[in-house]
C-alpha cells in the first residue's frame, strides 16, 4: 500500500526542487518549517518526532533542505514529513504538511474488529510493520 | 428623505391618543439616529405597495420586527418603550431597481434572548414578511455586536481543529455524496463509502433526505458505512469519515442516533437545516460533548433565499448557523448545477471563515461584523461539480472547503474508486502548482492535462465532463456591480 497522509501522497514523490518550491511558498507567508519523522505511520499517531524545533528563524529553502536531507540520512527508512505552522491569529496550527522520505516497503495496516453486542462493532487499526517491533526496528 | 411630515410625533399625549398613526410618526423611523456598538443591525429589501412612502414602509418593518402593532396602545408607556422600539434609520434606492429600496434597522440589545438563533428569527422575521403594505420583503444581512456574538458557542469543532483531528492540511478536503440518493440497500451503500474513501477522498455524506427509509434503516446504514470508513482507513493509513444523516422526527430520536454514531467511532454527524434552529443548536451542544463535527446540510433553504425580492438572503442564514454552532454548512459552488453567483458565494464563504467579515457590497456583505474569537464554519462546496473544474474552484474558495464531487466520483467510467482517484489527483496537482507560483485560473486545464499524462484515472474524467458547465444567469446576485460570468 501507499500511506497517503500528507497534502501531496497522491501525486508522484516530490523532487527536490519541487520540495524546495514548496517551502519558499510557506516562507513566503510568513510560516515556520518543521521536520518531523516516524517509524509508526498510525493514522492517529499524531506526534512524529522532531528532527529539531520548528525552524522559526530560518528563513532561507536550501538551509531547510539541508536538514531534509540530514534528517534523511539519519532516518532513511522511516517517514519524513515537512509541516508549516501558521502563528497568525485565528490559525495557529498546522497549515502544510507533506511526506519527503517514506520506506522502501509500506505493509500498511490490519483492521480489527471486535464483535459486540447485536451487531456493534469496535475498530481498531494496526500496523504490519509497527507491530510488536520497538522504535527504530519497524522498516 | 421624501415624506417630511412622517416624523416622529414628540408630544406625549398627543403620540399615545387612542387611534392610527403613522409607523414614522409613533418614532419607528429616525433618521439621525447613530446605531450603537451593541445594537443588532439589518438591512432588508423591501418592496412597498404602489403609493406607500418608503420611510413609512421601512418604519413599518422596524415597528412590525419589534414592539409596534396596527394602532396605538397606552401600555407602551408603561416601559422604556423608545429603548425597545427598533429604529429604521436609513433608506437607500436599490440600483437599478425603482420599485425597492434597501433600509437599515437598528434593534437594541436588550430586545434578544442570550444565546438563542430561534429568538432571534422571531423577532427578524417572525411577522414583518406577511405585512400587507409591502409587496414583499427580504432580509439581506444583519451585524451582530459583539457583546451578543459571546453568547453562543459556535462551532463544536471549527476549521482548525477538524483539520488536527482529521490529520488533513493545505488543501481543501474531498466528499462526495453517495449515489443514488434513495433506494440502496445498507449493503450496497456502504460499498460506494467503501470505494468512494478507499480510492481517495475524505468523506463521504448521506443525502438530506436519507433518514430512516424501508429500503435502509438507519441503524443498517451506520453499521455498514461504519464498516466501509474504517476498512477504508486501513487500506489508506488516513482518517477517514462520512456524514451520518441523524435527522429525525424528534429530539429524542435525533440523540438516539447520534449516540450509536458516536459508540461505532464516526468522526461526524450531518443535520438537515429543516430540523430548525432550536435542534441545530441542542445538537452542536451534543457535539461539542462528544467530540463530533457537525455538518449542516442547508435543506430548504432554497424556498426562501432564492428570489430576490422576498424571503431572506443565505448570508443571514450562515451567520446565524456560525452562531448556532455548525462545523461544516453547504454554502454553494458557483460553478455547479445550483445557483450561486460567485461572488455572492464568496460573500457566504467569509462569513463562515473570517475572524473578521469586512463590509463589501459586491460580494452582497453590508455590515463589518467582528467574529469574537468564535470558531469558523468549514463551508461545504457541492452539487454538479467535476475535476475538470478544480482550478475554479481552487481559484473562488482556496483551502478551506470541503469539495463534494458525488456524481463526479460514483458516474466515472472506470469505477468508483477511479472516480475519487481523479479528483484528488486533480486537488493535489492544482494546490501544488498554485503554491509553486502558477496562475492557475490561466493554465489550470494545462495542468490537469499534465497530471492526466500519468494519472488514467484523471484523464478519463477530464474526456467524460470537461466540457460539462452551468451556464445560467443567477437569480441571486448582489446589485451593486454587474453579475460575473462563469464561463470556462
Amino acid at each position: 500500500m501507499r500511506l497517503t497522509q500528507g497534502t501531496f501522497s497522491f501525486l508522484p514523490d516530490l523532487t527536490d526542487a519541487q520540495i524546495t518550491r514548496q517551502i519558499d511558498y510557506c516562507l513566503s507567508r510568513g510560516w515556520a518549517i518543521g521536520i518531523e519523522h516516524t517509524d509508526d505511520p498510525h493514522p492517529r499517531n499524531t506526534y512524529w518526532e522532531m528532527f529539531c524545533n520548528p525552524m522559526f528563524d530560518l528563513r532561507d529553502a536550501a538551509g531547510i533542505m539541508t536538514e531534509i536531507n540530514a534528517c534523511r540520512r539519519t532516518f532513511p527508512r522511516e517517514y519524513i514529513r515537512v509541516t508549516a505552522f501558521d502563528s497568525s491569529h485565528g490559525v495557529e496550527s498546522v497549515v502544510l504538511s507533506f511526506i519527503v522520505n517514506r520506506p522502501e516497503n509500506e505493509p500498511g495496516f490490519r483492521l480489527v474488529r471486535t464483535e459486540g453486542e447485536g451487531r456493534k462493532i469496535s475498530y481498531a487499526i494496526e500496523s504490519y510493520a509497527a507491530q510488536d517491533k520497538p522504535e527504530g526496528k519497524r522498516y | 428623505m421624501s415624506d417630511k411630515k412622517a416624523t416622529k410625533i414628540t408630544d406625549a399625549k398627543q403620540r399615545y391618543a387612542a387611534g392610527v398613526l403613522k409607523y414614522a410618526q409613533m418614532g419607528y423611523w429616525d433618521g439621525d439616529y447613530q446605531p450603537k456598538e451593541t445594537d443588532i443591525l439589518a438591512v432588508f429589501r423591501i418592496t412597498p405597495q404602489d403609493g406607500v412612502d418608503p420611510i413609512e414602509a421601512a418604519a413599518a418593518v422596524a415597528g412590525e420586527s419589534s414592539t409596534a402593532t396596527w394602532t396605538v396602545v397606552w401600555t407602551d408607556r408603561l416601559t422604556a418603550c423608545d429603548m425597545y422600539r427598533a429604529k429604521a434609520y436609513r433608506i437607500e434606492p436599490v440600483p437599478g431597481n425603482p420599485e425597492q429600496w434597501f433600509c437599515w434597522v437598528a434593534y437594541d440589545l436588550s430586545l434578544f434572548e442570550e444565546g438563542s438563533i430561534t429568538n432571534v428569527a422571531a423577532s427578524i422575521i417572525g411577522n414583518v414578511f406577511s405585512f400587507k403594505p409591502l409587496k414583499a420583503a427580504r432580509l439581506e444581512d444583519m451585524r451582530f455586536p459583539v457583546a451578543y456574538v459571546k453568547t453562543f458557542r459556535g462551532p463544536p469543532t471549527g476549521i482548525v481543529v477538524e483539520r488536527e483531528r482529521l490529520d488533513k492540511f493545505g488543501r481543501p478536503l474531498l466528499g462526495a455524496t453517495v449515489k443514488p440518493k434513495l433506494g440502496l440497500s445498507g449493503r450496497n451503500y456502504g460499498r460506494v463509502v467503501y470505494e468512494a474513501l478507499k480510492g481517495g477522498l475524505d468523506f463521504t455524506k448521506d443525502d438530506e433526505n436519507i433518514n430512516s427509509q424501508p429500503f435502509m434503516h438507519w441503524r443498517d446504514r451506520f453499521l455498514f458505512v461504519m464498516d466501509a470508513v474504517n476498512k477504508a482507513s486501513a487500506a489508506t493509513g488516513e482518517v477517514k469519515g462520512s456524514y451520518l444523516n441523524i435527522t429525525a422526527g424528534t429530539m429524542e430520536e435525533m440523540y438516539r442516533r447520534a449516540e450509536l454514531a458516536k459508540e461505532l467511532g464516526s468522526v461526524v454527524v450531518m443535520v438537515d437545516l429543516v430540523v430548525g434552529y432550536t435542534g441545530i443548536q441542542s445538537l452542536s451542544n451534543w457535539c461539542r460533548d462528544n467530540d463530533m463535527i457537525l455538518h449542516l446540510h442547508r435543506a430548504g433553504h432554497g424556498t426562501y433565499t432564492r428570489q430576490k425580492n422576498h424571503g431572506m438572503s443565505f448570508r443571514v442564514i450562515a451567520k446565524w448557523m456560525r452562531l448556532a454552532g455548525v462545523d461544516h454548512i453547504h454554502a454553494g459552488t458557483a460553478v455547479g448545477k445550483l445557483e450561486g453567483d460567485p461572488m455572492t458565494v464568496q460573500g457566504y464563504y467569509n462569513i463562515c471563515r473570517d475572524t473578521y467579515t469586512k463590509t463589501d457590497l459586491p460580494r452582497g456583505l453590508f455590515f463589518d461584523q467582528d467574529w469574537g474569537a468564535l470558531r469558523k464554519v468549514m463551508p461545504v462546496a457541492s452539487g454538479g461539480i467535476h475535476a475538470g473544474q478544480m482550478h475554479q474552484l481552487l481559484d473562488l474558495f482556496g483551502d478551506d472547503v470541503v469539495m463534494q464531487f458525488g456524481g463526479g466520483t460514483i458516474g466515472h467510467p472506470m469505477g468508483i474508486q477511479a472516480g475519487a482517484t481523479a479528483n484528488r489527483v486533480a486537488l493535489e496537482a492544482m494546490v501544488l502548482a498554485r503554491n509553486e507560483g502558477r496562475d492557475i485560473k490561466v493554465e489550470g486545464p494545462d495542468i490537469l492535462k499534465e497530471a492526466a499524462k500519468w494519472c488514467m484515472p484523471l484523464k478519463a474524467a477530464l474526456d467524460t465532463w470537461g466540457e460539462v458547465t452551468f451556464n445560467y444567469t443567477s437569480t441571486d446576485t448582489s446589485d451593486f456591480v454587474p453579475t460575473v460570468s462563469t464561463a470556462q
